[in-house]
């Protein structure tokens, strides 16, 4: 090595190293990935049967509104419902929602956060609220049976009267408001996207 | 290169006496920012050892081979090479930790304590020192990571590893869990820490010393 001079000495050596990493990243890669891609596809699976009532097996269709899982029972065509994952702003950073409708679109049928960063203790219960012993998902539950129609309003420090209101969570206002207003975009999109597609309007 | 201390101090001085956290200061933003639960704080030292010590190792082999002008660059691809190893390991087989852990895996890339531990000792020692070294540093800085989760994750979830150990009377400190709960939990080790190693540092402030030895 010493009878080579330096430049050629650092390329060299920087060479070897980076092409011995890039051998050993993409061997890595290929025992990971399956693995990986699995891990996904089972989150994915467990979040839209957390949305959407029991169902046998869903499509998935692609739409100008993102990807639509038409999930069916067996033994018939008809939809027992849509689920789709809504995306957007929260109090801290991106909020991704798995959001899930009955087939004619006009109430939810359950909501799951999937990413979230909201401030522990307060808008982290949008997820779960470890201080409501009784039940500690009364927030995202309050989602079952929702009508979308006009839209989803968050009301606060009332009991809601109507179906299309959402009882807003003490000190994390924004983070309720945040997925409300994420679900009214999403959904008004999805509606058009499944019009087009043919579906009930 | 012979170092005058024994190969069982190289091992040890990590673990308490230069412990990379309490003594050196060093990594602290994984520190603060993953150990609001102590799971959390065990897998995050657990891949930061992981890292530290197969990098040492390969810098060590090589280090009479790579240019003294291009360490750095040579460093941080192989640092980074066993970052991404270790971040893919943990999205495939423990897709839970990799996602509550989500983006300071691939920061341990930055963590000065690993690139710190290459400049000032892979890079000058053979294989076996270097191991026992970043295995030291390694096991010093877990232990800082998961202490901190516990504590934290008792006062601010009521929880240890996720298991509920106090009764329904005690109302979770909110706080600690969240950014300052790790400063001051740090804090208040590193003093008692401090204290422990010296307890008349207590009573005169180190600052009065310095310039006292200055003037």
């Amino acid at each position: 090595m010493s009878k080579l001079n330096l430049s050629t000495r650092m390329i060299l050596v920087l060479t070897l190293i980076t092409v011995l990493s890039g051998g050993i990243l993409s061997g890595w890669d290929s025992v990971t990935k399956p693995k990986i891609a699995f891990h996904r596809l089972e989150a994915l699976k467990a979040a839209i049967g957390d949305v959407l009532p029991a169902h046998d097996n869903y499509e998935t269709l692609e739409t100008d509104a993102g990807t639509l899982y038409v999930a069916t029972t067996a033994g018939s065509d008809e939809p027992v419902g849509i689920a789709f994952t809504a995306v957007g702003s929260g109090f801290q950073g991106e909020l991704r929602i798995m959001v899930g409708l009955t087939p004619d679109l006009t109430q939810l049928t359950g909501i799951k956060v999937l990413e979230q960063i909201e401030t522990p203790g307060l808008g982290t219960k949008i997820v779960v609220d470890p201080s409501n012993k009784q039940n500690p998902f009364w927030w995202p539950e309050q989602f079952k049976g929702a009508h979308v129609s006009p839209e989803l309003v968050v009301i606060k420090n009332v009991k809601p009267t109507k179906k299309n209101e959402i009882q807003g969570i003490t000190g994390a206002t924004i983070s309720s408001v945040a997925v409300t207003d994420i679900l009214n975009a999403q959904i008004i999109q999805v509606k058009k996207a499944w019009t087009a597609k043919g579906g009930p309007a | 290169m012979s170092s005058k201390i024994s190969p069982l101090a190289e091992f040890t001085k990590g673990i308490w006496k230069d412990n990379p956290v309490m003594a050196s200061l060093l990594g602290l933003c994984p520190v603060l920012a993953v150990t609001n639960a102590a799971m959390n704080g065990l897998a995050m030292g657990l891949a930061t050892t992981f890292v530290l010590v197969t990098s040492s190792l390969i810098i060590s082999a090589l280090r009479n081979f790579i240019p003294h002008q291009v360490r750095i660059a040579g460093y941080i691809v192989i640092i980074a090479t066993f970052v991404t190893v270790a971040d893919r390991f943990l999205a495939a087989f423990m897709p839970d930790i990799s996602a509550s852990l989500g983006p300071y895996i691939p920061l341990i890339v930055v963590n000065c304590l690993i690139l710190g531990r290459q400049e000032a000792f892979s890079s000058k020692n053979g294989i076996g020192r270097s191991l026992l070294d970043s295995l030291g540093m390694g096991i010093g800085f877990t232990l800082v990571l998961i202490t901190l989760g516990v504590i934290r994750e008792i006062l601010g979830s009521g929880s240890i590893f996720g298991a509920a150990i106090m009764g329904d009377w005690f109302t979770p400190w909110m706080v600690m869990i969240l950014p300052p709960g790790a400063f001051l939990t740090l804090g208040i080790l590193i003093a008692l820490a401090n204290w422990f190693n010296d307890p008349s540092s207590s009573l005169t402030s180190p600052r009065s010393k310095d310039k006292g030895a200055a003037s």
